[in-house]
């Protein structure tokens, strides 16, 4: 059966995750060192220590994200992080620095190392180019690849392959990214944020409510409609083609209807996007794919509209998976 | 210092595409160009008859030719595409996927802006691979361009210094997206927009240029006003990025300031001319959003950091 990999915040987020029945828990050191890098979020050295003894006392796994670019002449503080997890018991790494995962693959040559959704290995040869290098042994997939396209890989692949069913959907290839940094100075693989809070602004206007980050309006809501959050990629704009949400609509990704095809296609594991979620979040997308795949297990039928009040805007998508616009 | 060309981004028809690099090799001031289709695969059968010609003139011309690979490398057709470039000969590859490195096994290279080198061990591990250029990520502030360049004393480092930054790629192309045109059958309707569509915000406020599957700043980065404070950090290479307007200009204007023959504020007023309307930036050299332009100090790319720092 394949893997159910679930995003924990905190300790608490971790223990739903457990009871709710994740094989494996991936969280992050409260720091820079990881790609959910929010205030009151992530784990610290000593938490880290207990969800390890807590998951691998209930049989599943931990896999420590340190998943940023370390930043030059400071890397010491990334080294630190991998030394940590190591030392802590971590099942496996997720590392997306060609840098670090040298230093990781020389200091800790047993250590379980998986390639991150932000190294954007987009094809078999980019794989190998880990596996052959740094001894990787699993690769979470970028989310612009088609169930197809994600089958070819997997056959081809050097290592395992992980893909995300659930969350939070970027639209542009994972760690290839600057549009939130030349916005608002802040970057997912520097500082570990997309389009951060303490850079959002809210304004109410007669016609209702507009919403900017780093200065720039990225939507703009009439008073019956949901004001969401303003992730840069998924606003509204205007081009002399017309205006609308030009690079994607505001939707989360849900492949709940997929899991079949990617069992096929011999996927590993399956990643739940949102360490940033609450509990209530994790306990119930967690429950409902283990449920998914026992249903498939058994070949049942799953409940495929229970999810959708933890989606986007409360619509889905199955995103590349299905490539309508291919 | 060295002046490099990239690569052309945009959608531009062949002969258009064939007489812009005529004319850079036989006017402009720049020592490095970075030629090939490294945006959109199905582009790439429309410039690939005139790549020898170009290439052959640009050597006769004296200048280093780079071939570069593909951004985002996902299906079949484009991995075999860039195994080839791969085992081109004569010409060094610039790598803008890990892909390309694979194929490369250790031969030299140049690693172009769209390859994630961070830090001084990502660029130590490149330099070990064969890397002889690494032109870095354009969002690295000052301070992370100094200690790589510190670090590969034997690679050459290059920074974007020119033209509209690219900020991200996708697998979905928003030109066929905004036709409402299937990427497939894309109609290659990004050719209407030879310097990218302008996309502003809802209110109306300048902010991106689309470019097919690539996304990039509206701004024009300018760092000419740093050019001498990159020297002094071992920054051996600026990258002018073409756009829709004369840079062989551009690049004398460079060249020009970076030879004392002009001062900084002589050579932005030349740029803004040769680029009318499209505002500069240099945030993310200064650890502040990117589309920002902190306006360096009068006085030439020669003098000392205190000048050409200051706000």
């Amino acid at each position: 059966m394949m893997e159910l990999i679930c995003p924990a915040g905190t300790p608490a987020a971790l223990k739903s995750a457990i009871d709710a029945g994740a094989d494996a828990i991936y969280c992050g050191f409260n720091d820079e060192t990881n790609a959910r890098n929010f205030p009151g979020l992530n784990f610290s050295r000593d938490e880290l220590r207990k969800a390890i003894a807590l998951a691998h006392g209930r049989g599943a796994k931990i896999l420590v994200a340190i998943n940023t670019f370390p930043r030059a002449a400071a890397v010491d503080i990334w080294h630190r992080a991998v030394d940590d997890a190591v030392s802590a018991g971590a099942d496996a790494l997720i590392l997306a620095d060609i840098g670090l995962m040298d230093y990781t693959a020389r200091r800790h040559p047993n250590q379980r190392l998986h390639v991150s959704v932000q190294a954007a290995a987009a094809n078999p040869d980019a794989i190998a180019f880990y596996a052959e290098n740094f001894g990787a042994r699993r690769v979470v997939l970028p989310r612009v690849l088609s169930v197809p396209e994600i089958a070819e890989i997997t056959r081809e692949s050097a290592c395992e392959t992980e893909v995300f069913v659930f969350g939070g959907l970027c639209v542009m290839a994972e760690g290839r990214c600057s549009l939130s940094s030349y916005a608002t100075g802040k970057s997912p693989n520097m500082q570990g944020v997309c389009s951060p809070p303490s850079h959002v602004t809210y304004e109410q206007t007669a016609e209702g409510t507009k919403s900017s980050l780093g200065g720039f309006t990225i939507n703009r809501f009439g008073t019956s409609e949901p004001a969401g959050y303003p992730t840069l990629c998924k606003g509204r704009f205007s081009t002399a083609q017309g205006a609308g949400y030009i690079f994607e609509d505001p939707v989360s990704l849900d492949a709940t209807t997929l899991l079949r095809g990617l069992r096929d296609a011999g996927v590993t594991a399956l990643k739940i996007e949102g360490r940033q979620r609450g509990r209530a979040y994790v306990e119930s997308v967690v429950r409902h794919f283990r449920h998914a795949l026992a249903a498939l297990e058994s070949g049942s039928e799953t409940d495929i509209a229970g999810l959708k009040p933890f989606t986007e805007g409360q619509a889905s998508t199955l995103g590349a998976y299905r490539k309508t616009w291919r | 210092m060295q002046l490099s060309l990239g690569p052309v981004l945009y959608n531009w028809a062949p002969e258009r595409w064939r007489d812009f690099y005529f004319r850079i090799a036989d006017e402009a001031p720049v020592d490095v160009v970075s030629v090939g289709e490294v945006v959109c695969s199905k582009r790439s059968p429309f410039i690939a008859d005139h790549i020898p010609a170009v290439v052959e003139r640009l050597q006769k011309a004296g200048k280093q030719v780079l071939l570069g690979s593909l951004i985002l490398v996902s299906l079949r057709r484009e991995r075999r595409q860039t195994e080839e470039l791969a085992s081109a000969e004569g010409v060094l590859v610039e790598v803008n996927d890990l892909t390309c490195l694979r194929a490369l096994a250790g031969r030299p290279h140049a690693i172009g802006p769209f390859v994630n080198i961070y830090n001084e061990a990502s660029a130590a591990f490149h330099a070990a691979q064969g890397a002889e250029r690494i032109c870095l990520p354009p969002e690295l502030p000052l301070v992370s361009v100094a200690a790589i360049a510190k670090a590969v004393p034997d690679v050459t480092i290059e920074l974007f210094a020119f033209g509209r930054v690219p900020l991200a790629i996708s697998a979905r192309c928003y030109h066929a997206r905004l036709h409402k045109l299937a990427k497939d059958n894309c109609r290659f309707v990004c050719e209407k927009d030879p310097d990218g569509l302008i996309l502003n915000t809802l209110e109306q406020q300048d902010f991106l240029t689309i470019n097919g599957v690539q996304t990039l700043s509206h701004t024009c980065a300018n760092l000419l006003g740093e050019a001498g404070l990159l020297r002094e950090s071992n920054v051996g290479s600026l990258r002018l990025s073409p756009q829709d307007c004369d840079m062989v200009a551009v690049a004398r204007t460079f060249r020009d300031v970076l030879d004392g023959r002009d001062d900084v504020d002589g050579g932005n007023r030349r740029l803004a001319a040769a680029y009318p309307g499209v505002p500069f930036s240099n945030g993310f050299l200064w650890a502040e959003p990117g589309h920002l332009y902190r306006q360096a100090r009068s006085g030439d790319a020669h003098g000392p950091v205190s000048q050409i720092g200051a706000v």
